[in-house]
């Protein structure tokens, strides 16, 4: 089994027996664990329950359909909120806004990241000029800052994208500078180099496949920690306002009745709860796979 | 990256540098990285101050919204904010360097006795989670180190994870309901007497505070300890015909200890975040409930300076975990 296609066809043949196995295979061997299959499930039934489900929702997320703190009822079947409003509803359509934050800053963090770290590992020259700044932003407690700036400049969507994604460059660059580093001192790069590759092709067609495995859970880690943050900044009040919904929100807006009222905090927990175990589920079982196959002899 | 050994920054916590020069000698390297540690600090002073008073238009029409144009000149004035930036930026750490940081806008009292008899009570709080949680992983982890690939270890692995998935305020909402609203009614769900006489409403904002420790430090005590039970010294320990119990606590664990230590601390940084939305969760009087209040009324000498805290005793647990890692580590400590 050959490294990456490009290395078997133009470089050298030798550079087979050393890369890790396609990033494909191991994704492949990781779905059959039955974690790895709840955890998809579980991701999935999140996704389509926020994305589908203002498709579907009995009412407005403004309408007022009973009394404040009501129980559940067969007009609204998970009773109603603070000011009356159809809680099954606002659910449906607050899930949006927070899934889309935490995986566009995951997206956006493990891009940068992965970039600046591709770069750092294998270029030594600007390898300090690109992780010290980097490690000063590891120095700084994240939530705080994001509630500095989300609170100084407004909760704005595309501000909370690039704070979340800004505290996600460091692990993410420092965790792909040490792939780098590994794959970059393999055969079939020193092949690629020979024959006279492109630096930029040698990185993203001879290092990028065989440290995509590892980005993947990258990836996993950084939208479970993404969903942390803006369900955090919505739970205290510093993340979309009101009258929008947003299940951090519901929990803010509803926590004083939970006693008499338990859905609206139920029911917002137990989705972020199932989304975050659910990834959990996907990224420990493709690491998991990784590990054994690294750990195999002889591929 | 394997499953047992799992590191800081895979599940999001930072970690801090640790590049040692190889000649000189531990005395040389914490001085280096106390001087690190105050360049990060007078970057995050000049951040703090960045957002919060040059980045915003009119930081005294921010703080009023719309208010008459003689009340927002007065703010301006009492804020220094028609002076120029520079001096701006001097007056404000010349004050915090001397301890005064400022009046807060909303009680007029100054900051620093504000902060002061807040920060007790957040260290209070840290301080009872640290006697609990650090022990239980600890112990946990030896166990499960010791009892390794049982079924109770493979129970105890896969719940960490789950629950090192959830967010803080979801393990304490989903607690809240269990214990004090819906399901038992034993807690109270908020902390009103914080004083040890008063410990029942302790439990929940601890127990939550725990689910965030062990979950991560039992792991790492648990690799460690299985790195060091198959180590070389540990297998002539027991050549040797060393009692199990001996190998265990004169051998095993000690060794077992350092990577933990380290965790510990770094462990004790990352809470500094989550005790904001947990003592938030339960209304309890600390830091956190203070910084999200300040926020509410934008009460920005309040602001700077509790973020000034928040990122001083990030750092500074940082810099401990860096420094007790090279003080018991030998191979570190000699520079070889």
């Amino acid at each position: 089994m050959s490294a990456t296609p490009t290395s078997m066809t133009s470089a050298a043949p030798t550079a087979a027996s050393e890369g890790r196995r396609p990033s494909a295979s191991v994704l492949r061997r990781a779905f059959r664990f039955p974690t790895v299959r709840v955890g998809l499930v579980l991701v999935l039934a999140v996704f389509l329950f926020a994305f589908l489900g203002p498709y579907f929702a009995p009412h407005t997320t403004t309408e007022f359909v009973g009394r404040p703190f009501q129980g559940p009822s067969s007009d609204a079947l998970l009773g109603t909120d603070q000011l009356g409003r159809d809680v099954l509803s606002r659910l449906m359509w607050g899930g949006r806004s927070i899934l889309w934050m935490a995986v566009a800053s995951a997206f956006l963090g493990v891009g940068v990241g992965a970039a600046l770290g591709l770069i750092a590992g294998y270029t030594p020259k600007i390898d300090n000029l690109i992780m010290r700044p980097l490690e000063v932003i590891q120095g700084f407690p994240a939530l705080v800052l994001i509630l500095l700036f989300t609170a100084l400049l407004g909760p704005k969507v595309w501000l909370i994208i690039l704070l979340v994604a800004l505290f996600n460059v460091p692990s993410v660059a420092r965790v792909t500078r040490g792939m780098t580093l590994d794959i970059a001192s393999r055969d079939f790069v020193a092949a690629a180099q020979v024959i006279g590759f492109p630096r930029r092709h040698i990185l993203y067609r001879e290092v990028l496949p065989n440290i995509s495995t590892p980005l993947f859970v990258e990836l996993g880690l950084r939208i479970t920690y993404g969903i942390a943050i803006t369900a955090a900044l919505s739970f205290t009040g510093n993340g979309l306002q009101p009258p929008s919904t947003d299940w951090g929100l519901l929990l803010n807006e509803n926590r004083t009745a939970m006693a008499i009222q338990p859905w609206p905090v139920i029911a917002p927990s137990v989705l972020i709860a199932t989304f975050a175990i659910g990834v959990t589920l996907l990224t420990e079982g493709v690491s998991r796979t990784m590990a054994r196959v690294d750990r195999e002899p002889g591929t | 990256m394997s499953s047992d050994a799992i590191a800081p920054e895979t599940l999001g916590m930072p970690v801090a540098p640790t590049r040692m020069s190889r000649a000189r000698g531990p005395a040389s390297w914490i001085a280096r990285r106390l001087g690190y540690a105050v360049v990060i600090l007078f970057a995050i002073s000049l951040l703090v101050f960045i957002a919060t008073q040059a980045l915003p238009a009119d930081p005294a029409q921010a703080i009023l919204g719309r208010a008459e144009p003689a009340r927002i000149e007065a703010l301006r004035a009492e804020l220094g904010l028609n002076e120029p930036l520079t001096s701006q930026y001097l007056n404000w750490i010349g004050g915090v360097v001397t301890g005064d940081l400022g009046t807060s806008l909303t009680t007029r009292d100054s900051v620093s006795s504000l902060i002061g008899g807040r920060l007790v009570q957040t260290l209070f709080l840290l301080g009872i989670t640290s006697l609990v949680a650090v022990p239980l992983s600890y112990a946990l982890g030896a166990l499960a180190a010791f009892k390794r690939d049982s079924l109770g270890d493979r129970v105890g692995l896969g719940s960490s994870v789950i629950l090192a998935s959830l967010p803080e305020f979801v393990t304490g909402l989903l607690l809240v309901m269990f214990f004090a609203t819906t399901v038992l009614h034993v807690l109270p769900a908020v902390t009103l007497d914080t004083s040890l006489s008063g410990w029942k409403s302790l439990i929940l904002p601890v127990t939550v505070l725990t689910c965030v420790i062990v979950p991560y430090l039992y792991r790492l005590v648990r690799a460690s300890t299985i790195e060091v039970l198959e180590s070389d010294y540990v297998h002539v320990a027991r050549l040797k015909g060393l009692s199990n119990r001996r190998i265990i606590f004169g051998h095993a664990l000690p060794n077992a200890m350092v990577p933990a230590i380290q965790g510990t601390a770094l462990m004790l940084a990352y809470l500094l975040g989550g005790v904001i939305v947990v003592e938030f969760l339960f209304t309890y009087p600390g830091l956190g409930t203070l910084l999200l209040d300040a926020i509410r009324n934008r009460d920005l000498p309040v602001i700077q300076g509790l973020t000034l805290i928040f990122a001083g005793g990030f750092l500074l647990f940082n810099l401990l975990a860096d420094i007790i890692t090279v003080l018991i580590t030998p191979r570190l400590r000699t520079g070889i």
